[in-house]
């Protein structure tokens, strides 16, 4: 493993795709450094481009840093409430069925405001795709503890990382899913290097296509890097992620289609 | 027309579905599931639309927003209590300018502040419809779909359980056929995606990169603008014997029909005495209630509650005319519907009460 603060070496790295998605309206993000939430967005407009959903396609989004994608991927996207946003995919579904809905949430979303909404809808069955980033922070509020943290993790919460007898223990929402029978695929991937990307969208794919094809509810949550929210540096945030989150989230699929 | 007898759940549930309701989500909960029930029935009639039943009152009022933003015509409820698990929806939904029906079949009439007032965040309206009777729910049922298109806006419908247990008739005309919604250019359907203006629906209006938003700032403000507007445009009310009134009794929603009976009887007797209702509390007919109580010696409000409305004539009035509470809090042992003060023995002797203070003042 690369120590910490070594200077990638990028000799023989070469260029095998467009730096930038076209359906991307601009490059523009206001991201920190080493955060993991650009490499999600891509996969997602490309897999969204892949399997010819761009128009027929929605996106709910929930609060966090990630929704900056509404303003600049070229996909319609309706901004919800926090922690809300299975609820509101479930009411466009039913009135669009034809069309793919999948929302895009965060841990802090997803598992700690709105944990009945993607139960419920999960255990409905409902033909719908949830994405969830898990840093295992609140990004956008600096770095706070979510229902996701790990044992151990840094937080601003709990600086010295989350202590078990005081804050207990993450909730692996994927996992709960993955039990429940209308329930059509579950993947956990993540986006902290080149196989875990390929993988992820791999993951992202299934899920989509188990949605088109009817098979019901589908689920990935991907872990994405936060190193300031973690206090580490941005070079350094794969490893955290790597040593400090894949034990509590093995990556790989849940379900299977 | 053809009048049938309907109950006002079903009344209500028709009227939705006649005004191209499409969606409906709603937890069970006293005395709403009625209209849980009516809904379901009527879906099934009409061979179309999704009724749900949530699993909390947060997930149901989301879930219509869901289906309101693709331009369905969709409506949820609960009783009081529900229904203040879904403020911050309703704040979004009037923010988002998102079309929404609410139903609040009430426990009573404790709930005029959050009909009127709400507890969301931000500088937002709901429009309010408080109908007294069976007929009415159906009229104002219609009509609150109408404007919440037109206004972009909630609207609460605010009912009881002597309108859902009731059986009144209603018009019911079989060839009469179901109204269009109107257009809405801003609904999402998927299909502008790819096109470099593709579209986004959220409270802040930041647009995107390559069609940019008003932004919160202007946005908001044209929302505030609307709202006042609005206020102007829509006040409805009914009254009663308003010529040589002395005393005006004002009452909204169920109340009404017995303020009504009561003021009758007591013209025959020869009281000076008027009645005036609001349809919509809010916006809440000020002008009107300002005219209707020019020449009164007071204004007397009966209402099932501690003294809500009340607030409301008072600013209406502006210290013009004396405003008395003669109503107060009124629930039977249940919890779940009016106590005694719903009765026009209690009426009449609090309003001949008030009557006589008055003149002995």
């Amino acid at each position: 493993m690369t120590a910490p603060g070594t200077p990638v070496d990028l000799s023989g790295a070469r260029k095998v795709a467009p730096f930038a998605p076209d359906l991307l309206q601009t490059t523009e993000h206001h991201l920190c450094s080493g955060c993991g939430h650009p490499v999600a967005w891509r996969l997602i407009v490309e897999v969204l481009d892949e399997l010819d959903l761009v128009n027929r396609s929605i996106g709910v989004v929930g609060h966090g840093c990630y929704t900056q994608i509404i303003t600049t991927a070229d996909v319609e996207f309706f901004q919800c409430l926090h922690g809300r946003a299975p609820a509101v995919a479930m009411g466009m579904k039913r009135m669009l069925p034809d069309r793919a809905i999948y929302t895009i949430q965060g841990d802090g979303d997803m598992v700690s405001e709105g944990l009945a909404e993607i139960l419920h809808v999960a255990a409905r069955g409902e033909s719908i795709t949830c994405l969830m980033l898990d840093n295992g922070v609140f990004g956008d509020t600096g770095g706070h503890m979510t229902a996701t943290t790990t044992v151990g993790q840094r937080t601003k919460t709990d600086v010295s990382g989350r202590s078990a007898s005081e804050y207990g223990y993450p909730i692996p929402v994927a996992d709960f899913v993955a039990q429940l029978p209308g329930v059509a695929y579950v993947a956990r991937g993540a986006v902290d290097r080149p196989n875990a990307v390929a993988r992820t969208r791999r993951y992202l794919r299934n899920a989509f296509e188990a949605q088109v094809a009817g098979e019901g509810f589908s689920l990935v949550e991907i872990l994405t890097m936060c190193p300031t929210g973690w206090s580490v540096p941005a070079d350094q945030g794969a490893q955290y992620q790597r040593e400090q989150m894949n034990a509590t989230y093995p990556l790989g699929e849940l379900r299977a289609r | 027309m053809p009048l049938v007898l309907r109950e006002g759940y079903e009344a209500m549930a028709e009227a939705a579905v006649h005004s191209g309701c499409r969606f409906f989500a709603g937890y069970p909960m006293l005395p709403f599931t009625g209209l849980l029930d009516a809904f379901t029935r009527a879906f099934e009639r009409q061979g179309d639309g999704v009724m749900i039943q949530a699993d909390t009152e947060i997930e149901g009022i989301n879930m219509a927003l869901g289906a309101a933003a693709t331009g369905a015509r969709a409506a949820t409820g609960s009783t009081g209590q529900g229904i203040a698990l879904m403020q911050e929806a309703v704040a979004e939904a009037a923010l988002n300018e998102l079309p929404l029906v609410i139903f609040n079949i009430g426990r009573g009439q404790q709930d005029y502040f959050q009909c009127t007032r709400g507890g969301g965040w931000g500088d937002y309206r709901t429009i309010a419809l408080a109908p007294a009777s069976v007929t009415e729910a159906d009229e104002l049922t219609r009509l609150a779909f109408e404007l919440a298109d037109q206004w972009l806006t909630p609207v609460v419908v605010y009912g009881d359980h002597l309108i859902g247990f009731t059986q009144m008739t209603v018009e019911h005309d079989p060839e009469r056929a179901p109204t269009v919604p109107p257009d809405k250019p801003w609904a999402l359907d998927g299909s502008t995606g790819g096109t470099g203006t593709s579209k986004v629906i959220w409270t802040w209006r930041q647009g995107k990169h390559n069609t940019p938003g008003p932004g919160p700032n202007l946005h908001w403000q044209h929302v505030a603008d609307k709202y006042a507007e609005l206020e102007q445009a829509e006040p409805r009310h009914v009254s009663r014997h308003l010529d040589g009134t002395r005393h005006l009794v004002v009452s909204f929603g169920t109340t009404g029909p017995f303020v009504d009976y009561v003021v009758d009887e007591l013209r025959a007797d020869g009281h000076p005495v008027g009645a005036f209702r609001p349809v919509t509390l809010w916006p809440f007919p000020s002008q009107a209630l300002a005219d209707a109580a020019t020449r009164c010696e007071q204004v007397l409000v009966y209402e099932l509650n501690a003294g809500q409305m009340v607030d409301d004539v008072r600013l209406a009035l502006n210290g013009a005319v004396p405003v008395r509470s003669i109503g107060g809090v009124s629930q039977d042992e249940s919890g779940m519907r009016q106590g005694d003060l719903l009765g026009v023995d209690v009426m009449r002797a609090r309003i001949l009460d008030a009557m006589q203070g008055a003149d002995a003042r």
